[in-house]
């Protein structure tokens, strides 16, 4: 007979082997070999969490008393699994597109981020889990018994403590240490949940083993166990039809709403692939964990003595025939049923109570908020401890006050029934669009008020309720009777409590939507629940531009962790285009952020905290507009179209200056054909005349003679001037000339420029100032006076003041020497300012002799000598601006 | 009584040249140098024949002939078209502006007295 | 404030009126698969029909093959259904 000692010291290996398991899943996670751990097999073995030391001992014992009932408990959860693309598939990509950390942040979330209903959530589960914990705290102590009742004849009521407190103590620790090693749920507890899932394995070996043991072994087989069952107590269909159909629907939607199962269904799960081979993989472990619970219950009942405990058969009916090992294993595989039970509950309370209740009040508290506090990463782990050892400590104190009795038996079924409570507003969340946050209010406070008033108080027994209550209702008004509300009595308790519960919860939930209106992130976040699939963008729902972003990363940093917010904030600066460090606060990345803040402290907190910094939000109801289907991708289509238009239109218009340039290029081009067909021809007219009249004309005097002589050679000399500046503007033009670099001084070169241009004919007044002048030169001074003559001479010719008047003004601006020529005279138009410097360019109606070479050769030789020559808008008369660079240009002396 | 040819030419040599060559052959010879008002001189001196340069200040030799063939005084009027523009539109231009004769720059003295020569001579063998 | 205006109209893009083959049976492979749980609802609520009481019951072991025998067959079909579901890729339109 294996001693107790010895089976405390198995089950300290076990835990051992547990912590040793988790170690190394958390270190191979961190080595970044997540591949094996994010195997769908693992997601399926995690949510055998369901089965716990309730269904691994109580369903064998349920089995006994009751018939089939246990099996509702599993046909619920497989018919939700084998549906997983109603509702699983769809809360999967909701936890993840919403980073959600647990029921109470989804029914927050989706409903505007309220932290009323989150607290209201969290409250519920907790009650409903409480006890649920103290179940299994008792499971452990009474298997613990089974082994310690032959030496010890009485159990004591300070072993049955000690075991519970020491069981208590080790979970809470294996729960603060992996449970609360990253702060962001949406990174999975690798080792949690690798323990959990080798616990389950080790509890269906374990019932395996038990159930193969009885048929086989003990029964010779299949069709002898069949025979055997038919023929004891349990040997026909006994079931009460309202039970079967009501624990089903129960089951089903407990299975979903369990703070527990969300967080392995939903938070724990990174990929919907998972969800796909659990879909059958997890029935048919529920499947196999139900199988033998029957041949065990009738085997029992036939081998143990009357009146032994049918809750225990699994243990007892092992040692009852001699197979220690097996009872072992079996107990192994009931305590891991409720240690695992309770981690996970663990970290799913502790997760809610610290999100939406501790961090809110310590956030409050400290006073200023998120930015100026202190190390709220900090803050947030230490809440989520102490959540963990506040819980688990709970389900201990209601372990010793309820004193363990049979009391504990029927609290799983109460506590389904409690946390079935959140159902309606959950699917109706993910499912319609018309839900409210008043609604859900009003549907969870209505059923969790009957719940609690109708199977809550009255199960936990004497002294919740008085029995003058119970019997007579409250105020002693009868239909006030908690288990026979309006009257209605002899329904089954537990159904008459989930009917009417149910009722009320949705019938409230669809008035209360219906007659109210959301406010507008309501419906944003409705329209992005329901329609998840449709759009994974999140919404717009920050104003951007007033949120300082030094602010954000202060409080980031305090969330995340440094390293995490700093790799965030630049992966998001990256995006948005810039170099930088510091993203811009636009609505999309306070969204993102809000997002992975939500990870960590919930939908409620993160969007308060970013609320305190951004200083209030906006949602328009552009923004809703925005996140309807596709409405964003036309408008961002449009946007696009808008730009691209404009591009073209810019492209257009410049094509289009550019082509009238071409144009305007193209008749000069003709211009200058006619322009030099004319500047050539016209000499040429009086050369032939007079040198025919000089050959034919008889009787000319000396005079004439001379004369006409004369005016040929003028005109010859006029034509060579003409091929001279051509062949000047075609060798500069081709870069082919020798610059002849002298030294002289400006002002002497303004004076011979001033004497050759105003050789004769009126003269324009030219107004100098000296001092300025008296600057050394080096450069091709005969090339520069031809541009100082051209320009005077141009004013000399184009001037149309009554008094012409040149001005030239010589200054220096940043290494270049600047000489102005400017007149008093109309000036010249601005379409023709950028013309006047191409060849033949002659823009006066004013016949002045020129053939309009000479701005276009001074633009040249200025190109030569490194300067520019420009026309200066804006002076009143024409003026031009000739730019030296100034180490052309030497100080005199 | 001398025929009269009025020269409308802002290069005086050309000026110089053409008088010359006309007034040996008998012309009374009239000039004018500006085409904004070239007009009204035709109007006023009522030449027999007008020569006319395209390229003049203020207004260009064809405006000139378009405006003197519109006015009914001077529809028929010869006129002799010289320009230093040779190229083929430029002689389209005049004809379509009704000139009588076109000859480019440079010219034959011997052509151009031949020319206004055969400009008048139909009136004469009309008397 | 009333629902009218720039409301919300959740209209789903509009889908071809026929499919390719392909994803034509991926479309009634999704069929099936929000069948099953309907289909195991319904099977699971005949024994609300079984006789109890003082009538002819039904044995255990029959009321045990039936119910189990359906738990296999669902677990059998889904399991087929998550495999060629598998094969037809993810559809992030969920399938309208």
């Amino acid at each position: 007979m294996i001693t107790l000692n010895g089976l405390v010291a198995v089950c300290l290996t076990y835990v051992v082997f547990l912590f040793v398991i988790a170690f190394f899943a958390e270190r191979s996670a961190l080595r970044g070999q997540v591949r094996w751990l994010k195997a769908p097999l693992v997601y399926t073995l995690s949510l055998s969490i369901y089965c716990t030391a309730w269904t691994f001992y109580g369903a064998v014992g349920s089995a006994a008393r009751s018939g089939f009932e246990y099996l509702t408990i599993y046909l619920g959860p497989s018919l939700v699994m084998v549906g997983w693309w109603w509702i699983l598939r769809k809360l999967v990509r909701i936890g993840r597109s919403q980073r959600i950390t647990s029921v109470a942040d989804l029914v927050s979330s989706r409903y505007g981020k309220s932290n009323l209903l989150a607290i209201c959530v969290t409250i519920l589960a907790v009650i409903g889990t409480t006890p649920y914990i103290a179940l299994q705290l008792q499971s452990v102590t009474l298997s613990f018994e089974v082994f310690a009742q032959p030496g010890v004849p009485s159990p004591e009521e300070g072993l049955r403590s000690y075991t519970a407190l020491w069981v208590a103590f080790g979970l809470a620790l294996f729960t603060v240490i992996f449970g609360t090693r990253n702060l962001d749920a949406n990174e999975r507890h690798h080792g949690v949940v690798m323990a959990i899932a080798v616990e389950a394995v080790v509890k269906l070996a374990a019932l395996l083993a038990v159930g193969i043991f009885v048929v086989w072994g003990l029964s010779g087989g299949v069709a002898q166990t069949l025979a055997r069952i038919d023929a004891s107590e349990l040997g026909s269909w006994q079931m009460d039809g309202g039970r079967w159909a009501g624990l089903t629907l129960l089951s089903a939607a407990a299975f979903l709403c369990l703070p527990r199962m969300f967080q392995v269904l939903v938070v724990e799960s990174d990929d919907e692939g998972h969800l796909r081979t659990a879909s059958w993989a997890f029935p048919l472990y529920l499947l196999l964990m139900s199988l033998f619970v029957v041949p065990i219950a009738v085997v029992g009942l036939d081998l143990l003595p009357a009146g032994s405990n049918p809750d225990l058969f699994v243990l007892t009916v092992p040692l009852a025939t001699g197979q220690e090992g097996l009872a072992v294993l079996s107990f192994l595989g009931g305590f891991s049923s409720a240690t695992s039970m309770v981690i996970v509950a663990a970290i799913a309370l502790s997760t809610m109570v610290s999100n939406h209740i501790v961090m809110p009040i310590f956030l409050r508290l400290t006073g200023n908020g998120a930015s100026v506090s202190g190390d709220v990463r900090h803050a947030v782990l230490l809440s989520r401890r102490l959540s963990i050892t506040g819980v688990v400590g709970l389900g201990y104190l209601y372990y010793s006050l309820s004193g363990g009795g049979t009391a504990l038996a029927t609290i799983g079924l109460v506590s389904f029934a409690g946390v079935a409570q959140v159902l309606p507003a959950m699917l109706g969340g993910i499912f319609w669009r018309g839900a409210t946050r008043m609604g859900a209010l009003a549907g969870l406070t209505s059923g969790f008020a009957i719940w609690l008033y109708t199977l809550f108080l009255p199960s936990i027994g004497s002294g919740a309720l008085s029995d003058a209550i119970m019997a007579q209702g409250l105020f002693g008004l009868s239909w006030l009777r908690p288990q026979a509300l309006f009257g209605i009595s002899g329904l089954d308790p537990l159904l008459h409590a989930f009917l009417w519960s149910m009722t009320f919860n949705v019938t409230a939930f669809f008035s209360f939507s219906l007659a109210s209106f959301p406010s507008p992130l309501e419906r944003l976040q409705g329209a992005q629940f329901v329609n998840v699939f449709d759009h994974s963008g999140g919404p717009r729902s920050w104003a951007g531009g007033v949120a300082q972003t030094e602010d954000l990363m202060i409080m980031a940093q305090r969330i995340l962790g440094a390293p995490e917010a700093q790799a965030l904030f630049e992966r998001e600066a990256h995006r948005q285009g810039g170099r930088g460090l510091l993203p811009d606060p636009t609505p999309d990345f306070l969204e993102t952020l809000e997002k992975e803040l939500s990870g960590s402290v919930g939908a409620a907190t993160a969007h308060a905290m970013v609320g305190q910094i951004v200083g209030g939000m906006s949602v328009s109801v552009e923004d809703l507009m925005a996140v309807a289907d596709e409405t964003a991708q036309m408008m961002e289509y449009s946007a696009r179209l808008e730009t691209q238009s404009n591009e073209l239109s810019r492209t257009a218009r410049q094509l289009r200056e550019a082509n009238q340039k071409l144009t305007r290029l193209s008749v000069q081009k003709d211009a200058f054909l006619t322009q030099i067909s004319h500047e050539l021809r016209t000499p040429m007219t009086s050369i032939r005349a007079f040198s025919e009249i000089l050959r034919d004309s008889r009787g000319l005097t000396a005079a004439e003679h001379i004369k006409y002589a004369s005016i040929i050679q003028d005109e010859a000399i006029r034509l060579t001037r003409l091929l001279d500046d051509l062949l000047d503007l075609s060798v500069l033009e081709n870069g082919q000339v020798n610059l002849n670099l002298r030294q002289g001084l400006l002002c002497d070169l303004l004076d011979r420029a001033a004497a050759a241009a105003n050789d004769g004919g009126h003269a324009v007044r030219i107004r100098r100032n000296g001092p300025n002048e008296q600057l050394m030169l080096n450069t091709d001074l005969d090339r520069l006076s031809q541009v100082f003559i051209n320009l005077i001479a141009n004013a000399r010719k184009y001037c149309d003041a009554d008094a012409p008047e040149l001005e030239i003004r010589v200054s220096e601006k940043t290494g270049l020497l600047v000489i102005d020529f400017i007149d008093n005279g109309s000036g010249i138009s601005v379409e023709a300012q950028d013309l006047i410097f191409e060849k033949f360019a002659r823009v006066s109606d004013r016949q002045a002799g020129g053939a309009g070479l000479g701005l276009a050769i001074s633009r040249q030789i200025m190109t030569r000598l490194g300067g520019e020559i420009s026309y200066l808008p804006g002076y009143g008369g024409a003026a031009f601006r000739v730019a030296l660079p100034r180490n052309f240009a030497l100080a005199a002396q | 009584m001398p025929k009269q040819v009025l020269v409308i030419e802002d290069e005086p040599n050309i000026i110089e040249a053409i008088s010359f060559i006309l007034s040996r052959d008998g012309w009374t010879v009239k000039t004018h140098s500006n085409g904004l008002t070239a007009v009204e001189t035709v109007l006023m001196r009522k030449p027999d024949v007008v020569i006319l340069d395209v390229m003049l200040p203020g207004k260009s030799g064809y405006d000139i002939l378009r405006e003197l063939r519109d006015l009914p005084q001077t529809a028929t009027l010869p006129i002799l078209m010289l320009t230093a523009r040779g190229q083929t539109k430029d002689r389209e231009l005049a004809e379509r502006a009704g000139v009588s004769h076109f000859m480019t720059k440079p010219f034959s003295n011997a052509e151009v007295l031949a020319a206004v020569q055969a400009l008048v001579a139909p009136v004469g063998d009309a008397k | 404030m009333t629902e009218t205006g720039p409301e919300i109209s959740p209209e789903r893009p509009r889908s071809p009126l026929f499919l390719q083959r392909q994803s034509y049976r991926r479309r009634r492979l999704i069929d099936a698969a929000r069948f099953l749980p309907v289909l195991g609802l319904l099977l699971w609520a005949v024994p609300l029909l079984w006789p109890t009481g003082e009538q002819e019951p039904v044995h255990s072991s029959g009321a045990l093959i039936y119910i189990f025998g359906i738990w296999a067959l669902l677990v059998l079909a889904a399991f087929v259904l998550s495999l060629r579901l598998k094969v037809g890729g993810t559809e992030p339109g969920g399938g309208g």
